[in-house]
């Protein structure tokens, strides 16, 4: 039913006036609940201008605390999609082998990282390079969420990779072997670039996965990414922690809304491409809500 | 080889995280399903409203959200969900940060579900004269709950794992305990490691086999 405004009439002169007194009564509500938040803020002086005028007037907020925290971030989800792009693909590939001495071990480690909360994998990365390696206590933390987020990314995209194999025609690996083709050369020269164009709009919406998820390290292991950066802000521009709050969270929404229409574009570009086969693995490939962690 | 885990109450740790997966399923359930209602409802101002939230929250880390109750609703603005010790105030705001997070997920798993109902149906059920509320909660929802079963249990899951975030905010849940025991137990980090994974694979592999057999058995089939 994609159509859904079948669940309902076209509206008549008495549903029209129901739905306005609906709206009005929505927005009512809405606005009820605006104004009582924007009163408690009120109350504890969040909605002073000065609490929010740092971010206009103030260029040093953005270069000392915002801008190297958002380098921080898309530093952090860049190491960790290009490492864990690889690390996943041949997850994926060798899930699907035929001898079981790979495709066993391939499946266990795929599952196993997926069932493990990717914040558990930080914070043991975290401590085992301050036991086992001499790394300085300042790029520890980056470290540590690289690894936490490759473990568990890789072992998504590996399941990515394979729903991108499997989402295409039987007949591509008939064709192909019916040529003499050998395994390798099916995959190399048949599958895998037909799938990489399947698979790329769910990797394009992975990507908004980890870049929320470099949040955690801020949170628990000092990173300095744009979260972490809150605390500094609010220390040295005067207790503007909601401010500080919102303008971080409309980073991150704006980066990622970025990402996710960068995502449905392509989707629409593959589905419409003739020269593909128009497969696509869903965004859903692994979660059905698309950039859940 | 296990005695390191005898000064730590590792059970009262994933007691915490499962009272949290609970009670925080349950309102993102409830909170989910009203979302998905507005979003396919006859008016307008509710569509936008549930379009707009569904953006803004699904692309927010679930850890700014959950931090920012903390220290933006608790700390700044002096709200407490009904008080009680820090603890008690924490592990609530932690089940309502975790519930605006995942709302929007069950919303949308349950609006797919909605799409995978016949149109006939709908057309069926109004040309009995059924309005939109009841072509939603007596034809259309029921079907849609029981195609979704398996993608909810996803959120399940998923929703299991972020319970982890907790632990920015101080509760004492399974992460903020491992992250305590790596610290002091350095010499045993592996086991520490292998303790919490596999108590997390306990949690999470069972519901996905359940829902998953119980997806098959009330499936519609088409």
């Amino acid at each position: 039913m994609s159509d859904l405004s079948v669940l309902y009439d076209a509206p008549g002169p008495r549903a029209k006036v129901r739905n306005w007194l609906y709206s009005v009564l929505f927005l009512v509500v809405f606005v009820l609940a605006a104004w009582w938040v924007l009163g408690e803020m009120a109350d504890k002086d969040q909605l002073a201008g000065e609490k929010w005028k740092p971010f206009f007037t103030d260029s040093r907020v953005w270069t000392t605390y915002l801008f190297p925290g958002l380098l921080n971030t898309l530093k952090a989800a860049g190491l960790s999609i290009a490492i864990a792009l690889p690390l996943g693909a041949i997850l994926g590939i060798g899930r699907l082998s035929d001898h079981k001495w790979v495709s066993i071990p391939a499946g266990a480690v795929v599952e196993l990282f997926r069932a493990i909360p990717v914040l558990l994998m930080m914070v043991f990365a975290n401590q085992a390079y301050a036991e086992f390696s001499t790394l300085e206590p300042e790029v520890r933390p980056l470290y540590a969420v690289v690894t936490g987020l490759v473990l568990y990314n890789s072992a998504v995209i590996a399941e990515i990779v394979r729903a991108g194999i499997q989402s295409l025609p039987a007949g591509q690996t008939d064709a192909a072997k019916a040529i003499g083709m050998r395994k390798g050369q099916l995959m190399s020269y048949v599958l895998l670039p037909q799938a990489v164009t399947a698979m790329l709009p769910a990797l394009v919406s992975q990507l908004v996965v980890i870049v929320k998820d470099t949040a955690l390290g801020g949170a628990m292991l000092g990173f300095g990414e744009l979260l972490g950066q809150i605390r500094e802000i609010t220390a040295n521009y005067g207790a503007n922690t909601i401010a500080a709050f919102t303008v971080v969270a409309v980073i991150f929404i704006l980066l990622n809304l970025l990402l996710t229409t960068l995502a449905g574009w392509l989707e629409s570009r593959i589905r419409r491409g003739k020269k593909t086969t128009g497969a696509v693995v869903p965004t859903a490939a692994t979660d059905p809500a698309g950039g859940l962690d | 080889m296990f005695d390191f885990l005898d000064q730590y109450d590792v059970w009262e740790a994933f007691w915490v995280t499962i009272k949290l997966t609970l009670y925080s399923a349950i309102g993102s359930l409830i909170w989910g399903t009203l979302l998905a209602a507005m979003r396919v409802s006859p008016v307008p101002v509710m569509r936008a409203f549930g379009t707009l939230y569904i953006n803004t929250v699904r692309n927010t880390p679930l850890t700014v959200i959950i931090v920012a109750t903390s220290l933006g609703l608790y700390q700044t603005l002096g709200i407490e969900l009904g008080g009680g010790t820090s603890k008690d105030i924490n592990f609530k705001l932690a089940v309502l940060g975790l519930i605006v997070y995942h709302a929007s997920f069950v919303c949308e798993s349950l609006r797919s579900g909605i799409n995978t109902v016949p149109v006939g149906q709908a057309e069926a059920a109004r040309a009995l004269g059924l309005n939109f509320i009841q072509v939603l909660t007596l034809i259309v929802l029921p079907q849609a709950f029981r195609s979704v079963v398996a993608p909810l249990a996803n959120v399940l899951i998923a929703l299991t794992k972020n319970t982890t975030v907790a632990a920015a905010i101080g509760v004492a849940e399974a992460a903020l305990l491992m992250k305590e025991m790596v610290e002091n137990e350095s010499d045993v980090i592996f086991l520490v490691f292998a303790v919490f994974a596999f108590g997390f694979i306990v949690l999470t592999l069972p519901v996905g086999l359940l829902l998953g057999w119980v997806s098959k058995r009330v499936a519609v089939k088409r």
